[in-house]
């Protein structure tokens, strides 16, 4: 075991087993689930290292920040059970190498952004919300020297995340930052949920994304115009991973003027976007990723939402079109919050493909 | 000034000839490794008749005549091998005529394929035509003259399959038609005349296209691709002839390469489907995915990476990036599908041996009949030696195209050497008779396809 902060005794005297009996994928009694987290402790095969769809939630709901899902992983890459097809980890396994020389590391001495692998969404950190931020990472040929590497989670990986993180974080710490605003909340759950479960130093201070344009959009108050939109939330799993920054998102609509729908799927009930899904190797994963999707732009519409609201690119580029096929205008929260403050139009990025 | 610039400035006008050195420099090589050769005029005609006036002069004073498109085959293909008058294609550019219940394009030589893909989007969205993986400026006629493929290739073959009649000026300046043209009726076929096309893969050495009719095929409401990741490239035949079996995909291209580093030493297969609703995708998608190639996936043998909407054409451009200088060429082989196994191993072998980032690409054509495979090699144009090495890992691999049983596509000067030394002789012999017959003077873009 190489997870220092688990304790097998919090899961010995468990009552409910929620890590288990909460999830949406497997469906599971308390008894049973108590006895396979136990055995999972222990090394032992378990039904649910196969049946696990890697989509983090275990990790929000355990109360007693176990982290349920780390452990899960591990076995997962001790017993060789990923839940991927070997050809996908070699391949996401390579996507991370750095491969275009080294970094430009500049000493900032000032509050950062890191865009980290998402370079090219650049144009989603711009105007006054983002004034007076250096970015780093914002050469695409360069990213993944600030890549966050948490994705191999979906892998069964995790040693890949343990080897390679620590030189990830000494780069953005050469830039001397003090305070790292991360673009994807991925990364911020690297350097705060990750880095503390495995005793990782983290030598500068993270800021989630939301909680800073939160503090942006309060300074920026007088320019707000309420959006007056229905709103629906698209929580990426790796939000799971820093649950007390996601009351930052009913702040937001809030100070805004955006009215979140009442949805089934929502907050601790979230489903994900089903993108990792899709690939995995048990029968049907395609399908079942289009039921998870589905089901959830039906919880949108049926909820009467006009805007679906993303954090993370991937779960964009998963649903973005089938959200707008339905009538729904797809957008990042950073834009939300550049056209709270008359800085965009949304109407543009209603339809989002010619081909759909 | 000299009599034969004067009389092309009378043929095209003033502005549409030119024999200044800093033009003729421009039109003296192309994009890959080839020896730069300085042509002795420039002319941009407008139309065959100004073509059949440039073709009876060459021949009257015996002045090679190189017909040009896009310019991009980077082959060397239309680099003045032994001077001349080149005549730059792309002001013929008109869209004639465009049949939609026929589906064909009636178009003139120099229009590109971009312009033809903007034309249909904007005024026939329900019909497409095969385009190539070809930079948009790249013209139709180039594509067809050296029988090039595009991302319809699998259901429909190669584009020079395409072909439902052709304007030709022969090399004595006789304007000939093909197809069903030849009699008035229309530009809808090619067929049931007898045969006389002697000019597709002939690099203008029987003559210049100057108008072609083309097939126009339904496009899709929704296009996009799936793609599926293998480790064993000896997966990989057996993977395409299932895919193929389905008879439900527009393109199927194989790809490898050593950067990003995300391809290297896997194969990615991408697979283009069409759809006019969501219902057909779905069921186009869980019988590919699903049914056909599900077992792959369980057994550990194969990844579904999902499906994008969008095409993304295959753009072996990028590996131009690999190094500084931004040069790239490659060879490609018409080959038997399953020999992809050892394509690519012998590709990476030359590419190593190099010290070149190997990149390998692979497009189905017909229903597996055959696949183009591409070795591509990345070289830096300031730089001599590293354009030696390109050409010398190039050459190696024109000789290991027919080695291993294919025919060596779009072959420059070197490549149909090769070929020549292999040809049958009765084959060979019809060729040269062909050649003489038609260009008896030799004036047509000579020093290719010259037959001993």
């Amino acid at each position: 075991m190489n997870l220092p902060e688990f304790d097998i005794d919090i899961c010995m005297s468990c009552a409910d087993a929620a890590c288990l009996t909460k999830c949406q994928h497997i469906s599971i009694q308390r008894d049973v689930a108590h006895k396979e987290i136990l055995k999972i402790a222990r090394g032992e095969d378990s039904p649910v290292l196969h049946e696990c769809v890697t989509c983090y939630a275990c990790e929000e709901y355990c109360p007693y920040g176990n982290h349920p899902f780390y452990l899960i992983v591990e076995r997962q890459e001790m017993l060789g059970i990923s839940p991927q097809p070997s050809p996908l980890i070699k391949r996401a396994i390579n996507i991370g190498i750095p491969f275009r020389g080294e970094p430009d590391i500049k000493e900032i001495n000032g509050p950062v952004i890191n865009m980290g692998a998402f370079s090219p969404l650049k144009h989603l950190i711009e105007g006054k919300l983002f004034e007076g931020l250096t970015v780093i990472s914002d050469d695409e040929r360069k990213m993944f020297h600030y890549f966050c590497q948490l994705m191999y989670l979906h892998y069964g990986k995790i040693s890949i995340i343990k080897e390679r993180l620590p030189n990830v974080i000494a780069n953005i710490a050469k830039h001397k930052p003090t305070e790292v605003i991360c673009f994807h909340d991925e990364c911020y759950g690297a350097y705060t949920s990750f880095c503390n479960a495995y005793n990782i130093d983290v030598p500068f201070k993270p800021v989630h994304l939301f909680e800073f344009l939160y503090n942006r959009l309060t300074v920026l108050k007088d320019t707000i115009k309420p959006v007056g939109l229905r709103v629906a939330y698209q929580r990426p799993c790796s939000s799971r991973l820093s649950p007390d920054k996601h009351k930052f998102v009913e702040k937001i609509f809030k100070l805004i003027g955006a009215e979140p729908v009442k949805r089934k799927y929502a907050d601790e009930n979230a489903l994900c976007c089903a993108l990792t899904i899709q690939g995995q190797k048990k029968e049907g994963s395609r399908r079942r990723s289009l039921e998870i999707q589905n089901k959830n732009i039906e919880d949108m519409k049926d909820s009467g939402a006009e805007v679906c609201v993303f954090n993370c690119p991937a779960c964009y580029d998963t649903l973005s079109e089938k959200v707008s096929q339905h009538g729904i205008i797809p957008v990042f929260m950073s834009d939300l919050c550049r056209y709270a403050i008359g800085e965009i139009n949304l109407e543009n990025k209603r339809f989002i493909n010619k081909y759909g | 000034m000299d009599d034969i610039y004067k009389a092309l400035c009378r043929i095209v006008g003033n502005e549409h000839c030119s024999n200044r050195p800093e033009e003729l420099f421009i039109y003296s090589f192309d994009l890959g490794t080839f020896e730069p050769k300085r042509p002795d005029y420039v002319v941009a005609p407008k139309s065959a008749e100004e073509i059949q006036a440039i073709v009876r002069l060459a021949n009257e004073n015996s002045i090679p005549v190189i017909p040009l498109g896009g310019g991009l085959s980077l082959a060397g293909l239309a680099v003045p091998l032994k001077g001349g008058i080149i005549i730059d294609l792309k002001r013929m550019d008109k869209i004639i005529d465009v049949n939609e219940k026929a589906r064909y394009a009636l178009i003139e030589c120099g229009v590109s394929q971009g312009q033809l893909t903007s034309y249909l989007e904007q005024h026939y969205p329900h019909l497409t035509h095969s385009e190539p993986g070809a930079p948009p400026a790249a013209t139709m006629a180039g594509n067809i003259m050296i029988h090039g493929q595009g991302d319809l290739a699998h259901p429909y073959g190669f584009t020079s399959d395409m072909i439902c009649g052709l304007e030709v000026v022969l090399p004595h300046g006789d304007i000939l038609r093909i197809g069903s043209s030849a009699i008035n009726a229309g530009w809808f076929s090619m067929h049931p005349l007898p045969d006389l096309n002697v000019f597709l893969g002939w690099y203008g050495t029987t003559g210049i296209i100057t108008k072609l009719s083309i097939k126009l095929f339904p496009a899709k409401k929704i296009r996009g691709f799936g793609t599926l990741v293998v480790e064993d490239e000896d997966l990989v035949p057996e993977i395409i002839y299932k895919i193929t079996h389905t008879q439900l995909c527009e393109d199927i291209i194989a790809f490898s390469r050593a950067i990003p580093p995300f391809a290297s030493g896997l194969h990615h297969i991408t697979v283009n489907i069409g759809a006019d609703s969501e219902k057909e995708l779905e069921f186009k998608q869980e019988i590919i995915w699903d049914d056909v190639l599900g077992e792959y996936i369980r057994q550990d043998f194969a990844g579904y990476l999902g499906f994008k909407r969008g095409l993304e054409r295959p753009q072996v451009s990028k590996t131009s990036d690999y190094k500084k200088g931004g040069g790239f060429e490659y060879v490609g082989g018409i080959m038997p599908v399953e020999t992809y196994p050892i394509c690519y191993k012998k590709g990476r072998e030359i590419s190593e041996r190099h010290n070149i980032p190997y990149t390998v690409t692979a497009r189905v054509i017909g229903a597996a009949n055959s696949m183009m495979f591409a070795w591509t090699y990345a070289f830096n144009r300031a730089e001599p030696e590293s354009i030696k090495q390109a050409r010398e890992a190039l050459h190696e691999t024109d000789g290991l195209v027919l080695e291993l049983g294919g025919v060596i596509w779009k072959p420059g000067v070197y490549g149909q050497r090769l070929l020549m030394e292999r040809l049958d002789p009765v084959t060979k012999d019809l060729m040269k008779k062909i050649k003489t017959l038609l260009d008896p003077k030799g004036i047509m873009n000579p020093g290719n396809w010259e037959i001993f």
